[in-house]
């Protein structure tokens, strides 16, 4: 086993995978610098800077995908997607379908999202459930290291367009860039285990679509993806000393989204508590709700997600985002109001 | 009329003196996030903002500080929104790049390009609600390959709008040299979407100051928009803790953990072949060598320091408004920091 870190995961597997498929290439602003270890060992043919023309290099991306290339397409954050919108929402998304299910465009978007480090709602957005609800798209949100290169390879393995997303509170290198600049004055509260970990000799794909439990418990269902997963394992560490033992799902995928895994835990403890660093209406928590009814599925649930624009005042931003002291609260709400 | 730079040059020391202590905030870990900064571009701003009045809109970028406190903007709340606090100018929910001031109808974005669509629109409100009046719009030479902001040129030299697209251009996007990832001439360009353009050394107050009073002259009296081409250098680079400064800055302490890996990644066995490699190689090298070579730290290059050259002949009346100024700027900022009553 290797330790490493989880934009130093995600490289990683993209390099292994470069090194298999000639047809991976990969572009964005800024990448001869972003990227610049793959840049010295897979040349700059393959590793290209690209103009701050979002619209422009994304969709091109989506149409290299269509005629062979197997792109990865970067965006300096997920909330730049705005610019590129047309590209996925239009094309990549719709190209399945359109063609009777006889083309499809495998481009990765790979893209830092989610905040925690002070940058403004412009920059900090986590935005997998507007991307999720188009039809098309699969939606990736890895937790760990380990999860993040496995899920980097499935991603470039699948036949789809994937939208990838990094939270930056769990990656090194955008800490370091668009947070710290190199200072020791600022500290974030940066997830342990999600931004360090284990990693494989030799990475494997890892299943789209397929969620893990990183806690059993019987008494709640805590629900999430990405930092949120982070935010409720301490969560529970609060919990269990008040008597309360959570499930905790990391979906790991947004679309599709494991509605077996789901069902079983939701089944099993008969409270399900979303935690989303998305917003909360119209997205991936209502998603769960709508999930767990059409199944039959029937539970008590809460959710602790993201409510309006991220402010931009760190103690603003920490209640904004879902963090541990809501997670437990509502998780108390919850399994109170089901006691007889 | 010739531009007064006794006037000009207070803006620009102003500016530039609050921008060095937010620095210092951002260095001490009071600002937590990024923070773009305008210093090297105080001389655009201060050519083109002195001469907006009450009804004229600023369409702004990530690096809007420097342009609303020259437009009047109270620098109190302005710099209590940059620490994220409650009686900031946004009540802390907005931060540096997204300072808003309905009062002075100025709107800043973090989104490249943004200000080419919002100047676009407040023109067009202008010309039915304040006519007269016209809107600017303040941008890099990155976002000269923004679809929207092109766009946005065609449809203000289609409607004939009242903007000013201003151009400062300091040669990089990010940490791109522009020239590499711009195909033509930016001010061909301009011309090809029916927006004339003018060029004016960014660095020279008194030459933006004029290009500047044409393009507002033609703006005012229903001519439609001018695109100004200003070059600058941005002292600090895209923001603060640029990493291509600090590599050069502080080679010693940056450079292993960026050499490290791009060395083992160099050696891998599998990848591409030699001579792909070394054109990878090159390309980072050059990244370096462009940074080294940068202009940023020659003097020649301030444009603060181009403006106070003008004025150095009455030394007395220099000396007495650089020190109203640096007293205002520091009570401006202790006020900001000074702890609000209740």
């Amino acid at each position: 086993m290797r330790e490493m870190f989880f934009t130093q995961a995600v490289d990683d597997a993209l390099a292994q995978a470069m090194a298999d498929d000639r047809r991976i290439v990969v572009f964005g602003e800024d990448i001869p610098l972003l990227r610049r270890d793959l840049l010295v060992r897979f040349g700059p043919k393959r590793v290209l800077g690209a103009p701050i023309s979002e619209s422009a290099f994304v969709g091109a991306g989506v149409a290299a995908a269509m005629a062979g290339l197997r792109p990865v397409v970067e965006l300096y954050m997920v909330d730049f997607v705005g610019v590129a919108m047309d590209a996925l929402l239009n094309h990549a998304a719709k190209l399945e379908a359109f063609s009777g299910g006889k083309w499809k465009a495998p481009v990765v978007v790979r893209a830092p999202c989610s905040g925690g480090y002070g940058d403004g709602g412009q920059h900090e957005q986590s935005l997998w459930g507007w991307l999720a609800h188009i039809p098309g798209l699969t939606v990736i949100v890895p937790s760990t290291p380990a999860d993040a290169g496995g899920l980097m390879l499935a991603s470039l393995q699948h036949d789809g367009p994937t939208v990838f997303l990094e939270p930056k509170l769990l990656s090194e290198s955008c800490l370091k860039f668009l947070g710290s600049g190199g200072r020791k004055t600022v500290q974030y509260d940066v997830p342990a285990e999600g931004a360090r970990g284990e990693v494989p000799q030799k990475w494997e794909p890892l299943p789209i679509g397929k969620a893990v439990l990183r806690r059993t418990g019987k008494d709640v269902s805590i629900v999430s993806v990405g930092v949120g997963v982070h935010r409720a394992l301490g969560a529970v560490e609060v919990l269990q000393k008040e008597g309360i033992s959570a499930d905790v799902l990391d979906l790991r995928t947004v679309a599709p989204l494991d509605m077996r895994s789901l069902c079983e835990t939701a089944g099993k403890t008969g409270h399900v508590l979303v935690v989303d660093e998305d917003y909360e209406g119209f997205g991936l928590s209502g998603e769960v709700a709508a999930i767990l009814a059409e199944k039959g599925v029937s539970v008590k649930y809460r959710r602790v997600c993201t409510r309006g624009t991220i402010p931009y005042a760190r103690n603003l931003e920490d209640e904004a985002l879902p963090n541990i002291g809501r997670i437990c609260a509502s998780a108390k709400e919850l399994v109170g109001t089901s006691s007889k | 009329m010739p531009a007064d730079l006794w006037v000009l040059y207070p803006l620009m020391l102003r500016s530039r003196l609050f921008e060095e202590a937010i620095a210092k905030l951002w260095h001490e870990g009071l600002i937590s996030g990024e923070m773009h900064l305008g210093t090297g571009e105080e001389a655009i701003i201060a050519g083109v903002v002195s001469q907006l009045r009450d009804g004229d809109a600023m369409a702004l970028d990530h690096r809007g500080t420097a342009a609303l406190l020259m437009r009047g903007l109270d620098p109190v709340p302005a710099l209590r929104e940059l620490l994220g606090r409650p009686d900031g100018l946004c009540g802390g929910m907005g931060g540096h790049m997204h300072l808003l001031s309905k009062e002075h109808l100025a709107a800043s974005s973090g989104i490249v390009g943004a200000a080419g669509p919002t100047a676009a629109g407040f023109a067009l409100a202008a010309n039915h609600l304040r006519p007269g009046s016209i809107s600017v719009a303040f941008f890099g030479d990155g976002a000269m390959n923004q679809g929207m902001l092109m766009e946005s040129m065609n449809l203000a030299a289609a409607w004939k709008l009242p903007v000013l697209f201003v151009c400062k251009d300091d040669g990089w996007a990010i940490t791109t040299k522009s020239e590499e990832m711009t195909g033509g001439s930016l001010n061909e360009r301009a011309r090809g979407l029916g927006v004339p353009p003018v060029e004016a050394d960014g660095l020279d107050v008194a030459a933006v100051w004029q290009a500047a009073e044409g393009a507002i002259q033609r703006a005012r009296s229903g001519q439609g928009p001018t695109f100004l081409h200003l070059r600058c250098v941005h002292l600090e680079g895209h923001f603060l803790g640029f990493q291509l400064i600090r590599a050069v800055r502080e080679p010693l302490k940056e450079m292993p953990e960026v050499a490290f890996p791009l060395t083992k990644s160099f050696l891998h066995p599998s990848g591409a072949g030699l001579g792909e490699r070394l054109a990878g190689v090159k390309a980072v090298m050059a990244k370096i060598l462009a940074t080294l070579r940068d202009p940023r730290r020659d003097p020649a290059n301030d444009p603060v320091k181009r403006a106070r050259a003008g004025l150095q002949s009455d030394a007395a009346r220099l000396q007495e408004l650089e020190d109203r100024i640096e007293k205002d700027v520091g009570l401006a900022l202790e006020a900001a920091l000074a702890e609000t009553s209740q």
